[in-house]
Order: C-alpha cells, then structure tokens, then sequence
C-alpha cells in the first residue's frame, strides 16, 4: 500500500519537475511546482514528518511561490511564448546534468543505513512531531537558529534597498 | 516498507532536472525556480534519511534549507527587478554588458 | 543545559553593532560617520578577540587559532574595504548608510564559516555571507553592470549552494552526523565507497565555486568587473578567503582520511586554475577585469598550501592569503583614485603615463603590481615561497615548478601596467585623482605592510604557524 502511495507521488513529482523546466511560460512553470510542491509534501507525510510537509506547503507554495508570481505579473514578459527556450548552450547543460544523474543513481544504488538514533517513529509519535523538532531546534540547534535570523534580516534590508525607486 | 535508496533516487532526480533546468534555461525566472527544484531534491533525500536513521537533525537542516530558500528567493527576485528596470529583459543570454 | 557564549563575543558584538549601524543610518545624516562608526565597531570585535578562545554549542562552534587568524584577515579586510569606499559611494551616488551595516554582517558570515565546527553552521554562515555580498554587488541599483554582476553572482552562488547543500546531505547519510570533527571520526575506521565520494566531490565543486577555482570559475570576471570597485576589492578577498578557511577544515578534519582521494582532484583544479586566470589575464583591457583573473589564479597558488596539508602547508595557505589580501586590496584602492566624477578610469590605457602626471600613485602601483607578481623585496614573494617550500617538503615539488611557470607568465601582464605608467607618455585629458584621507589611510596602510612583510617577514610568519597549530 504504501509502495503505491510512493509510486503515484514519485511518478507525479518527476513528472512535474520536468513540466516545470519545460515550460516556456514561467507562470505555467510556477503553477506546476505548485503541484510539485504539494506532492512533495505527501511524501513528507509517508515519512513521519508531519510539520516539514505543513511548512512545505506554507513557505514554500504559500510564500516563495506567491513571491515569484508577483515578480513575474510585475515584469510583465508577455513575448517569452515565441522565442527559443533554452540557451545555445544546451547540449552542454544536458550532458553535464545525464553524468551527474547517472553519477548519483550509481552511487546511491542499494544505499542502506544501520544507524539508529533515538527518535524512533514511536518516541516522536509520543511527544507529538513539533515539539520533537522544537526540542531539537531550541537545544542543539540553538546557534543556526540565531544565524538564520540574520540571513532573514539581511534579505529583508536588502530586497527593500535593491527594489526600490531610486530617490534623487 | 519503501526502501531508503528509492527516496534518494527521487531525491537525485529532482536534483539533477534542476540542475538541467539551470543549466539550459534561458529565463531568468526559470533559473531561479530550477535552483528551486535542486533544493527540494536535497529536502527530500535529507527527511528520508531522517526517518530512515531516526534521527531529527536531518529534518531541523530541511528546515534551515527552508529558511534560507525563501532569503535567496526574496534577493534573487530584488535583483532581477533592479535589472529590469534598466534593462528590459529576463534572459541571461542578452545580458552580456561585459565580455572577455 | 548550559550555555558557554564565551568564545561568541566578538561575533555577538558584530551582529550587535552591525543592527545598531542600521538603525543609527536613519538619523545620521553624514554617511562617513557611518562607515567610521563600521570600524570603531570592528575594533571592539577584535578587542575581544584574544579572550574567545574555546568552543561552544558541543562544538558546533570553535574559536581556536586557525579561526582567530582568519577573522583577523577578515577584519583587516572590512576596514581596508572601508576606508575605501568612504569617498568612492559618494562619486557613484550610493551613499547609503546599508553599505556598511550590509559589509558588517558578510563579515560576521565570514567569521562564523572559520568559526563552524559543523556543516549546518557552516552552510548558514556562508549563505549570510553570499546573500549580504549579491546586494553589495548589486549596490549601484541605477548601474546596469551592477545589475548584471549581482545576477551572475547569485545565481552561480545559490547554484553552488544547492551542490554543497547535496554534499552535505550524503555525508550525513553516510556517517549519520554533520559535526565536522565527528565525521572525521567515523571516516577514520570506515571504507571509501561511492556516496563518500560523491559527498566529497560535491563539496569540492560547491566551495570551488565559492573560491573561483577553474572551471567554476565563470562568474568571477562579470562580477569583479561589474560591482563596485571597493565591493570588488571587499568580495575578491573576504568570501574567498573565508572559502579557503572552509576548505581547509572541513577537508582537513572532516575528510583527513580520505585525503589520498581529494588532493587528486585538487591537484588538477589547481593547475587549471593557474592556467586559466593567468592566460586569460593576459588579453583583459579592464583593469578590474585583469585583477579579476589574477585573483582567479591566486586562489589557484593558495590552494597548493591544502593540497600539501599539515601544519606546514595549512600556515603557507594563511599567510598567502593574508598578503594577498594587502596587495590586493591596494591594487584596487589606487584603482578607486582613478575613478572620480564622469571618468571610469578602468581602461588600462588610462594609466599610459601615470608617473610623470602622479609619481606618487605609480610608485605605489608599481610595489602591488611587483608583490602580485612575487618580486622581492615585496611580500607577495615571501608568501610565494612558503607556499612552494611546502609544496615541495611535502612532496610535490613538480607542482612548485608549475607554479612558479605560471608565476612568470603572470609577469607579462603585471608588468605590463607598469610599463604603461613609466614608459608611456600621457594620453588625453589629465588624470585628476579623487584622493581623501581614508584612501590616503588605506594606500598607505597596505603599501607599508608590503614591504614590511617582504622585508622582514619572520614575526608574521610565526603568528601564521602558532595560529595553524
């Protein structure tokens, strides 16, 4: 059973990766990573991890998505539908990515793990899947939380300064 | 039960049809959305090894990525608005101001 | 749990200062007080600095002397670039007080990367690094080179990013940990298999970009000659030396083990880069894009010292970049005077003649152009040499002997500026330089280090040797 839940959110995740790089449209391209976006969130569900695959659909489609429509609308690039997609370059990019791919395929072929930390689905399952994560986030992982922060600010004081009107 | 590497798999897929996407695209947008695409296939890989080792930092690097995704995201549309203004185009290849 | 923020001060007082400089831009209305205030602020930081030693967050982050030495680096480098741009905005008509906040808090990314005594540390400090240097990049909002520079440094940035983040991921799922000492650890008994080698590859490509080794060496020229010249100045030494800090302890401690297989790699990129940034060096007409390439092959020169490891060759690489640093950054502040109201002066043509119109300003040129170059008495020669000597004591001294090939290539088109300022006649329009006592400050600071260092370089070299440990 959960190998056909697997099967259907693979499949319609790769098939929608693809549909988003071959769009000539970018407003097709964001629609279909939309998609993209919530399939990948039912893979986090298969996995256990219920709060990532909210955060998945919150952020990332809510947010970021939301954020490259606006730009998009904002630029306005009606003529994109007639000219060439891809640059001339093309075959380049596509051997570079097939090497790579196949590179990673073999590699990662028949990978297994035997370490086992202590957040069983059982022990995560006991004190619910956000307080797990919180409780790791404000411990261990104290210091990248105070980092990101700032990588925030800094995206806050520099996408004001770089957008807007320049004042004379 | 799933086996781990069939996630990874994915994980690698995605990865690689960003990578593609990055490397052939002439829209800027598009490039940005492959990056996009290159990221989730990090994500998924890192929440399946996550559960598979039963270990939670894996998930708290997903949502650092996360984090950092909607930053990158945010600058990166800033500049290719800057750039529109003085320069009508989202195309990386016509935009070739400096050569050499 | 307790929590030791002892060994954080100085980064504390950065991220501090660096949001009080936001605020404070608001009501200040001379924008200079700013950029003094950004160094009055990093000499509080560095005050600190001795007291920081030890780790915190179970280990996550190290303050020892490998970190000190290059925070030091880092903080040379704020001040220089500074004292730089105090004028230089003003001429472009971006004289904003985010400037400096914005150059504070990529510094602070930088000193956390040295600083990282775990992946996800690391990985964040150098996304705040990257996302402050693509806004500096892209400061002259209403220059469309500017535009274009900042696009071609994000998206190869955040495509880099994208990679390091994959390789992370691997090595995670290999050895089950992200602490850099820890993977260490549990490589040491392991065996090499495909996915170590993947990880390993694909940190080696990720913080290749970061430090502009061939091939990933593309965005490098546009956005070197595309940012403002004191950004460029800021962005050729800081990220890539805080890369180099990454570089060496995340392959060093992390992957130790496995050095037999990454040196390989690091050897032929080493060689290519060389090649690459001082052939193509050869043929620029920009000056800022001929110091782009030149810098591209510096990094090439500095990798040697990772490749021959230990102590030795970790201390050659710290003290190259150190020099690099001064002589660098000096070469772009004589390229900032050049610069005043409606004249680039990037051409190197308009430098036909630069010593009978400014002998001073050639003079000081021609010392940087001879240290890039690795004449002595300069100090590019000194850090030159410590990098072959430990090249060759660790047993690659046929790639001193490329090196020092390249070296000699390199001559014809250092050497070439200063034919063009002592054996031309002036062209046009007499330069007038757009000089201020903070440029004075900076030409004079770096000029002296120079030579100091070429001349007497034993004291800084035991600093750089203590600090690798």
């Amino acid at each position: 059973m959960v190998e056909l839940f697997f099967g259907y959110l693979a499949g319609a995740v790769v098939v929608l990766s693809l549909l988003v790089v071959f769009s000539r449209n970018a407003v097709h391209s964001v629609l279909w990573m939309l998609l993209m976006f919530l399939h990948m969130a039912g893979l986090y569900l298969l996995l256990n991890a219920e709060f990532l695959a909210a955060t998945q659909v919150i952020v990332y489609a809510g947010a970021i998505l939301v954020l490259f429509l606006f730009v998009i609308m904002l630029l306005n690039i009606t003529e994109e539908m007639r000219l060439e997609q891809f640059t001339v370059g093309w075959p380049m990019g596509v051997s570079v990515s097939l090497g790579v791919l196949i590179a990673m395929l073999a590699a990662l072929s028949g990978f297994r793990t035997d370490l086992k930390g202590p957040w069983s689905i059982e022990a995560v399952e006991r004190t619910t899947h956000t307080k797990a994560l919180g409780k790791v986030l404000y411990t261990e992982y104290m210091l990248p939380f105070e980092i990101a922060s700032l990588v925030l600010l800094v995206a806050i004081v520099g996408a004001v300064y770089l957008a807007k009107k320049r004042l004379r | 039960m799933v086996p781990l590497h069939w996630y990874l798999w994915l994980g690698s897929v995605v990865f690689a049809i960003g990578m593609f996407g990055f490397l052939t695209k002439r829209n800027v947008i598009i490039m940005l959305l492959s990056i996009e695409l290159m990221l989730n296939g990090v994500n998924i890989s890192l929440v399946a090894l996550s559960h598979y080792m039963q270990d939670l930092r894996g998930q708290i690097l997903v949502f650092f990525i996360i984090v950092v995704a909607a930053a990158e995201a945010a600058i990166g549309l800033a500049i290719v608005i800057a750039l529109f203004r003085n320069k009508a185009t989202a195309h990386v290849d016509e935009i070739t101001g400096m050569k050499g | 749990m307790e929590i030791n923020i002892q060994p954080l001060v100085p980064e504390i007082i950065m991220a501090v200062l660096a949001l009080l400089l936001l605020l404070l831009e608001l009501f200040v209305r001379r924008k200079e007080t700013v950029g003094l205030l950004c160094i009055a602020s990093v000499t509080v930081a560095a005050y600190y600095m001795p007291q920081s030693f030890g780790k915190a967050f179970g280990g996550m982050f190290i303050s020892d002397g490998y970190s000190v030495f290059f925070k030091f680096l880092f903080f040379i480098n704020l001040i220089l670039t500074v004292l730089l741009s105090i004028r230089y905005i003003v001429i472009e008509r971006v004289n904003h007080g985010e400037y400096y906040a914005l150059m504070m808090l990529s510094t602070l990314g930088m000193m956390i990367m040295a600083s990282a005594g775990d992946l996800i540390v690391l990985y964040l400090g150098l996304e705040l690094m990257a996302l402050s240097t693509y806004i500096l990049a892209g400061f002259i909002r209403h220059d469309i080179r500017s535009n274009e520079a900042a696009l071609k440094y994000f998206l190869l940035g955040a495509f880099s990013s994208a990679i390091l983040l994959y390789g992370i991921t691997m090595i995670y799922g290999r050895t089950g940990t992200t602490g850099i000492a820890l993977i260490g650890a549990a490589l040491a008994e392991g065996t090499v298999d495909p996915v170590l080698l993947l990880s390993v590859t694909a940190l080696l490509v990720a913080l290749g970009f970061k430090i502009a080794l061939a091939p990933f060496h593309m965005w490098a020229p546009d956005a070197y000659e595309g940012a403002p010249t004191s950004v460029t100045a800021f962005m050729s030494v800081g990220p890539k030396a805080a890369g180099f800090a990454a570089l060496g302890r995340v392959f060093l401690t992390g992957f130790g083990p496995l050095t037999g297989e990454w040196s390989v790699i690091l050897i032929v990129l080493s060689v290519l880069t060389m090649a690459v940034g001082n052939i193509l060096a050869i043929q620029q007409q920009n000056i800022k894009r001929m110091l782009a390439y030149s810098s591209v092959a510096h990094a090439g020169y500095a990798v040697i010292g990772v490749i021959a490891a230990g102590a030795e060759g970790l201390s050659s690489m710290m003290n190259y970049l150190f020099i690099y640093a001064l002589m660098n950054i000096g070469a772009f502040a004589v390229v900032i005077t050049l610069r005043s109201e409606g004249f680039q002066g990037e051409s190197l043509h308009d430098y036909k003649g630069l010593s009978r119109t400014h002998p001073v300003a050639a003079a000081v040129m021609l010392v940087f152009m001879f240290s890039l170059t690795g004449i002595p008495p300069t100090a590019g020669f000194i850090g030159k040499f410590y990098i072959f000597k430990a090249a060759v004591a660790a047993g690659y001294a046929w790639l001193a002997v490329v090196a020092v090939v390249f070296s000699v290539i390199s001559a014809f088109f250092y050497l070439r500026v200063v034919m063009y300022m002592y054996m031309h006649e002036p062209e046009g329009e007499p330069l007038t330089l757009s000089l201020s006592p903070a440029i004075g400050l900076a030409l004079l600071i770096t000029t002296v280090m120079v030579l100091i260092v070429g001349i007497y370089p034993s004291p800084f070299l035991a600093f750089a040797r203590i600090a690798a440990g």
